[in-house]
């Protein structure tokens, strides 16, 4: 692989595309070209098969058996005389015609019939599901030997016999994708246009099984061949057309009389093969790659500024004098992530705020705006890739990234974490594992954590849902995830942050996957277990409404930098930072109905 | 305001969508029960409710990509609840959609252009002048002419959910459905798109039936506004009255759940709104209703 990287995440899409660019992309890839160049060559010899031989391929030389290579027969003759280089070069044709008839046949019956069955499913799914399964149960090697013995040694008949014991693969390959784009909104958007089924399986659901039928294909067609070659091999060939396969049985009854027989469609077998898989891998990467974006724009600063300032800020290990009483203290810090062309695009830059014992700090910002980003520095869970290139933290009074670290110190985070750092997610299902039951969830840190028995933790664990506003602990505790709703799933996980006796919780968009009324009940919890304990709690969120609701202290943060800071009335009521201001005047509450938003505040918004 | 006597261009009357059960001689699943609701010509009706409520379900039915089980769905007095797949091509001129997910509803394999060109081909408009009018889209919702070009994951959120607005707009439709049109876009990114609409309903008196969670939105953008729950419309009325004057219980939870970004204004509003569940749940208790 020559290519960089993807820098960029996933765009939330599914399916490949192919493009114009992918050739390129195959051609630029060393496997690739030379797979193409050796499959370009064969091509050529099987076109033009008659012009190359200089004998027919069945032209018998009675007197010059078994001959060596010479003027005349270039790789000398096989036990009948017959010229060694024009067989191989009638088997070139005869050989490729073969597997790509097999792929044809195997295509012909899977493609439509994966369409089919994964665009509409039901009853034809059902039959044609039944049908693949009983295709994959027979032995493959047997059905074509009884064919041979019903239709006589034919390599076409073989080969049809042979597409159709593999349709399943592509029928299978082909439902699965087109089951996983049916339900995309573009196919109903296609649909409300009014556009046929025909017409929305060739347009927007081709495209998508295009690019793994074109891999599976180059894949088939290797196997095509070593079945083939296997079959005549055994002698269950037509010994009357040319193949490499019954070159290659030809060659092994010589084999101490004439072993290089034996190596030529040896040789011709193994790079047609071999060629194929690697044309099939480089088809792959090319179009695995496909989705690199450059990034134009947003953060690409030069990254040496970053540096001179981090070397003018080497300070001893020791916090600050007078910071200590801080909670949390994060000092100018930098996040950054490498890039292929040696940069480091910074997500998070210059970002300074603390956070006191029992005060609830707010971090606001639209995507894009880093807040998460820092949240996941306090707590050591950024990427592996990911670089602190500024700017230090501080949980106590001590750091847990020093100035001058590059990466988080897990070593001085994992007693914190869990313990006296917790956190709570946004999406409350996906961090409960379904296999287990919420209660053995909530035991399992406790134990690890506190290091109290497990009957303890049990006891506490109940006590904690009741607390969370459970009605029916004992219930929810022996429940798995899924029987329990979003709202609740997110009070047990919230039960789960508080379960260690934590200093610092940080929320993470804690309210945003649920009902607005299941909202306001969760931050009533929120705010009530904060009074109650008296922790710190960092709010990371994008509504202005949660911030009014549970913050003290707010921070703005856009594209990485704090904009702006201070007093939850202050930032709400007076905000000085023009987008702040602007972010303030998109929110909907108290507007006049049916008017413009943006439009109106262009006066005092510059962003 | 919109004129009392406007036509009316959509009615649902008494519609139920039922999904078949799982598994055998299982009991269908009713996701809609006895609906009614109506849009006049340039109307917005809102329709909001949570997670469940069937919201999406109804414009589904509208757009004909949910089995209507019972009752009638008429536009511009043609009953709609059981049309072809013809019938339904011929509909698309007037009936359009905009989802939520503006990341899903765009096919990745297609250039924006073509994307924009398909409604178009479809109703047997030329290429030439379903280019011109490709462009004439571009610069209605505000996007760059070069944009034709361009494959959809080259475009930030909410310029995908323009060109998806675009898509809807390319036959000049008189109404479209909006599922949850903003609710994936930042807050900016959101004023701007409800500005559009906003704008794009005054330019060509288009109705929306516009779906949504988010009761502020829903306030901002509709004449009217429509209550779910569970499947049932509770409350409808002018937009004014039901998002400040709420009669139904969930309709009053609804509207003092939303948090307002001030602190010291959200605090009377959380005591209000713990006093009203309070209220409530003592009302059920007195109805006997277990809680």
């Amino acid at each position: 692989m020559t290519l960089p990287i993807a820098s960029i995440a996933p765009t939330g899409q599914s399916g490949v595309v192919v493009r114009a660019n992918t050739v390129k992309r195959i051609l630029t890839n060393p496997m690739g070209i030379i797979a193409v160049v050796i499959l370009t060559i064969m091509a050529v010899v099987a076109i033009f098969a008659d012009a190359i031989a200089p004998f027919g391929e069945n032209f018998a030389n009675i007197a010059k058996t078994l001959a060596a290579p010479d003027a005349v027969n270039l790789l000398g003759t096989d036990s009948a005389g017959r010229d060694t280089f024009s067989r191989l070069v009638f088997g070139t044709r005869i050989t490729l015609l073969s597997a790509i008839l097999c792929a044809a046949v195997a295509i012909a019956i899977g493609l439509p019939a994966g369409l089919i069955g994964g665009y509409y499913a039901g009853k034809f799914d059902s039959v044609a599901n039944w049908v693949t399964n009983v295709l994959m149960a027979l032995p493959g090697i047997i059905v074509l030997l009884t064919i041979r013995a019903a239709f006589g040694p034919s390599v076409w008949v073989s080969m049809i016999a042979f597409g159709i014991l593999i349709s399943p693969g592509y029928f299978r390959l082909t439902r699965t994708a087109v089951r996983s784009v049916r339900n995309e909104l573009y196919v109903d958007a296609a649909r409300v246009s009014g556009l046929s089924d025909s017409r929305i399986i060739a347009r927007h659901i081709f495209s998508v099984v295009r690019a793994p039928i074109i891999i599976q294909t180059a894949m088939v067609c290797g196997v095509a061949i070593s079945i083939q070659s296997g079959l005549e091999f055994l002698g269950l060939g037509d010994p009357t057309t040319a193949t490499w396969g019954v070159m290659l049985s030809e060659g092994f009854k010589n084999v101490y009389l004439t072993p290089t027989l034996l190596l030529w469609p040896g040789l011709a077998i193994g790079l047609a093969i071999g060629a194929l898989v690697l044309l099939g891998n480089a088809v792959r990467d090319a179009l695995e790659d496909a989705e690199t974006i450059k990034p134009v724009k947003k953060n690409v600063e030069a990254d040496a500024p970053a540096r001179e300032s981090r070397e003018s800020r080497k300070t001893p290990a020791a916090v600050a004098a007078g910071t200590e009483h801080h909670l949390l203290r994060v000092n100018h810090l930098g996040v950054g992530y490498p890039q292929a062309d040696g940069s480091i695009k910074k997500v998070v830059d210059d970002v300074s705020f603390h956070v006191d014992r029992g005060e609830v700090l707010g971090i606001v910002g639209e995507s894009g705006s880093g807040k998460s980003q820092t949240a996941f520095s306090i707590l050591g869970l950024l990427p592996d890739n990911a670089r602190i290139v500024a700017g230090s933290i501080q949980f106590d009074g001590k750091y847990t990234v020093a100035p001058g670290d590059d990466t988080v110190v897990q070593s001085r985070l994992t007693p914190l974490r869990g313990a006296r750092i917790s956190y709570i997610p946004q999406e409350p299902m996906s961090n409960l594992d379904p296999a287990f039951t919420i209660g053995s969830q909530l035991v399992a840190p406790m134990v690890k954590v506190l290091g109290i028995s497990k009957k303890e933790a049990t006891a506490r664990a109940l006590k904690l849902l009741a607390d969370v506003g459970i009605v029916t602990p004992t219930r929810t505790f022996a429940a798995y995830p899924h029987e329990v709703s979003g709202g609740m799933a997110q009070r047990v996980l919230i039960a789960g942050a508080i379960s260690c006796e934590p200093d610092l919780i940080i929320a993470d968009e804690p309210t945003t996957a649920l009902d607005v009324t299941v909202q306001a009940e969760v931050l009533d919890l929120l705010r009530d277990l904060q009074q109650r304990l008296g922790v710190g709690v960092i709010l990371v969120t994008h509504n202005f409404g949660v911030v009014a609701d549970l913050c003290d202290r707010v921070v703005v943060m856009k594209n990485g930098r704090l904009v702006e800071e201070g007093p939850v009335r202050e930032i709400l009521r007076t905000p000085r930072d023009p987008y702040t201001i602007t972010l303030l005047s998109s929110m909907l509450e108290d507007k006049e109905p049916m008017t413009m938003l943006v439009s109106s505040a262009k006066g005092s918004a510059s962003a | 305001m919109i004129d009392s006597a406007a036509p009316t261009l959509l009615s649902v009357n008494d519609l139920i969508v039922e999904y078949p059960g799982k598994g055998f001689r299982a009991k269908p699943f009713r996701a809609l029960t006895d609906i009614n609701i109506s849009i006049a010509a340039g109307e917005t009706l809102g329709l909001v409710g949570e997670s469940g409520s069937g919201k999406t379900t109804l414009g589904r039915a509208v757009l004909g990509l949910a089995p209507v089980t019972k009752g009638t769905i008429t536009f511009e007095g043609d009953d709609i609840s059981h049309a072809s797949r013809r019938e339904r091509q011929r509909l698309s001129r007037h009936l359009q959609v905009v989802f939520q997910d503006p990341y899903t509803s765009l096919n990745p394999a297609m250039q924006v252009g073509d994307i924009l060109a398909e409604p178009l081909g479809i109703q047997g408009i030329g290429q030439k002048a379903s280019r011109v009018r490709v462009k004439e889209l571009l610069d209605q919702v505000g996007l760059p002419g070069d944009a034709i070009g361009r494959l959809p994951r080259e475009f930030s959120g909410g310029q995908r959910q323009r060109v998806a607005i675009a898509r809807a707009l390319a036959l000049s439709p008189k109404l479209i459905v909006c599922d949850e049109p903003v609710s994936a876009l930042d807050l900016t990114t959101q004023a701007r798109v409800l500005d559009l609409f906003l704008q794009i309903q005054r330019d060509t008196g288009v109705s929306y039936l516009f779906v949504s969670h988010d009761l502020d939105v829903v306030r901002h953008i509709s004449h009217r506004v429509a209550v779910m729950y569970r499947g049932e419309i509770v409350e409808q009325g002018p937009a004014a009255v039901v998002t400040s004057e709420p009669e139904h219980p969930y309709t009053q939870r609804l509207l003092l759940a939303s948090p307002v970004p001030d602190p010291d204004r959200q605090e009377v509003r959380r005591a209000n709104r713990l006093r009203l569940v309070e209220t409530q749940r003592e009302q059920d208790v007195q109805a006997g209703v277990a809680v």
